[in-house]
């Protein structure tokens, strides 16, 4: 579980997050959704001390990453994963060697053992024979799997995703957001995924948090967001007005 | 001008929080034999024509200008090549190579894995990126400059000789003769403080430039460009220094 107490965060002028309190479960895909330009990247990057927010603490188990020094920050990042936007996969390594990056770092297990995890989080997403390739062979779809593989070697705690869908077809979308969901489910993880996808707030949203103006405008599960009919989020997830009208017409 | 400060601080900064207790010394090394490699074999055509023919340049243009002097024995010539190869063409301009080819390269690799998030992709994996991205690439500079440097004497020299032999200006026994006489190791140790020097300031400067890159891949190519410029005036400060303060 991760707790966020009002957060906020500016770059010069630009008001970001404006005080945003909100907890994340474990066991749970936790949606942080808004337009683009919203936070929802400032707000992951806040969770994993990437950026320091201005006020406002970030709890893991009482554990307080705000506050943390940088060696304990490096003890706590032992049990992150992170799946990001563009997938930054290492260019001059190999598929292999990206996934047991991590496992060269910070373990001491034997190369047989290595190897052995490597292929397991391989297959984990479905991705076999292709560790001797480098990361500007693949497709985006195939760079998404291996970014998760990456994300979920060293059995992380916690796994952050920056839009899991950006620049994939519908159909590799759901694949993907089907992935991380069972990885969760499997693991028992503290997953939060920032996205703008409504497939995915569908497909996926076991908790909700919708950023608006720098402020967490609403929350609630999948289920609930469909009796929205009006306001900001009724805007956001109805973007069209053919949507916001077929929304009018039904009846739940 | 006080932005200059300001980023004579942050590079400062930087340059300290590479010093640190590394997660797995063997990962470093391995780093630190890749960036090696890079920069030594990556760098050796180049630095090879250069020498080769600045030593013959350096010849040419040393024997016209004896010559019509007229009471200068040209076995002279040898250890005239060799001195400026040693002092001065070998170390500098080497550096001002490098400064253009591992500069930028550095500068544009780093700044590229910061703009596609690699560098936070390590740092979420709790790998302290600042010395692990920027201290082996110090280091391979450290180690390889020298060497380049060394390799660009004995390649400057032998053009020399081959220009002289092949333009009749003297014979190989009167070159030899010349590049015995009075050979000092001060010249050989201020070649490789100069390399030595030249290699931190180049690569430090690069680093800085690359880690610190905001945007795009505009601001990248600018941060590349900028790396070649500073660490190039930085080099020929330094050299004058040295210069100045040592000889
Ligand atoms: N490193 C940064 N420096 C300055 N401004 C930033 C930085 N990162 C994000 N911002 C600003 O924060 C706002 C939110 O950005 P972001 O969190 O990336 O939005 P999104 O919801 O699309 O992920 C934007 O206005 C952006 O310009
Ligand atoms: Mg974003």
């Amino acid at each position: 579980m991760i707790e966020m107490q009002n957060v906020k965060k500016s770059f010069g002028n630009n008001e970001v997050l404006r005080g945003v309190s909100a907890v994340f479960e474990s066991g749970k895909c936790n949606l942080i959704i808004g337009k683009s330009g919203s936070g929802k990247t400032v707000t992951l990057k806040c969770l994993v001390g990437l950026f320091e927010p201005d006020e406002g603490s970030i709890f893991y188990h009482k554990r307080d990453i705000t506050k943390m020094e940088f060696d304990e920050k490096k003890k706590i990042r032992q049990e992150f994963g992170m799946l990001f936007q563009g997938t930054a996969l290492f260019d001059s390594l190999s598929v292999e060697s990206n996934i047991r990056f991590p496992l060269d770092m910070f373990t001491d297990m034997s190369d047989s053992e290595k190897a052995d995890r490597v292929n397991f989080c391989l297959k984990r997403v479905n991705m076999t024979d292709t560790n001797k390739k480098f990361p500007g062979e693949l497709s985006g779809g195939m760079k998404k799997r291996v970014g998760i593989a990456r994300a979920i070697v060293n059995n992380p705690k916690y796994l952050f995703c920056d839009e899991p869908n950006s620049g994939l077809d519908p159909k590799t979308s759901l694949v993907i957001d089907q992935l991380i969901q069972e990885i969760t489910a499997e693991y028992n993880m503290t997953t939060v995924i920032n996205t703008h996808d409504m497939n995915s707030v569908m497909g996926i949203g076991d908790k909700v948090i919708f950023l608006h103006e720098g402020l967490k405008y609403w929350e609630g599960t999948n289920k609930d967001i469909l009796q929205i009919t009006e306001g900001e989020l009724f805007d956001f997830i109805f973007a069209s007005d053919f949507l916001k009208d077929l929304r009018r017409r039904a009846t739940y | 001008m006080i932005k200059i400060f300001q980023s004579l601080g942050e590079y400062l900064l930087l340059m300290r929080a590479t010093v640190s207790r590394p997660e797995k010394a063997r990962m470093y090394w391995i780093e630190a034999m890749r960036q090696c490699y890079s920069i030594g074999v990556g760098s050796l055509p180049i630095i090879a024509i250069i020498s080769l023919f600045m030593g013959a340049v350096t010849a040419v243009q040393f024997s016209y200008q004896l010559r019509g002097i007229g009471l200068v024995p040209m076995w002279w010539m040898g250890s005239i090549v060799r001195k400026s190869m040693i002092l001065e063409l070998a170390p500098t301009l080497s550096a001002l190579l490098l400064a253009g080819k591992v500069g930028s390269n550095i500068a544009s690799e780093l700044g590229t894995m910061r703009i596609s998030e690699q560098i936070d992709a390590y740092e979420i994996m709790g790998v302290n990126t600042r010395s692990y991205l920027i201290g082996p690439k110090i280091i391979a500079s450290l180690l390889m400059f020298p060497m380049l440097v060394v390799l660009s004497v004995f390649l400057g020299i032998s053009g020399g000789w081959l220009a002289g032999i092949l333009g009749n200006f003297y014979s190989t026994s009167e070159y030899v003769r010349g590049l015995q006489d009075a050979m000092k190791s001060y010249d050989i140790f201020i070649m490789f403080i100069k390399s030595v020097l030249f290699a931190f300031t180049i690569s430090s400067i690069s680093c800085f430039k690359g880690y610190t890159v905001e945007g795009g891949a505009i601001e990248i190519g600018m941060a590349s460009t900028q790396a070649v410029v500073q660490s190039s005036v930085i080099v020929i400060i330094v050299n004058f220094l040295v210069a100045f303060l040592m000889l």
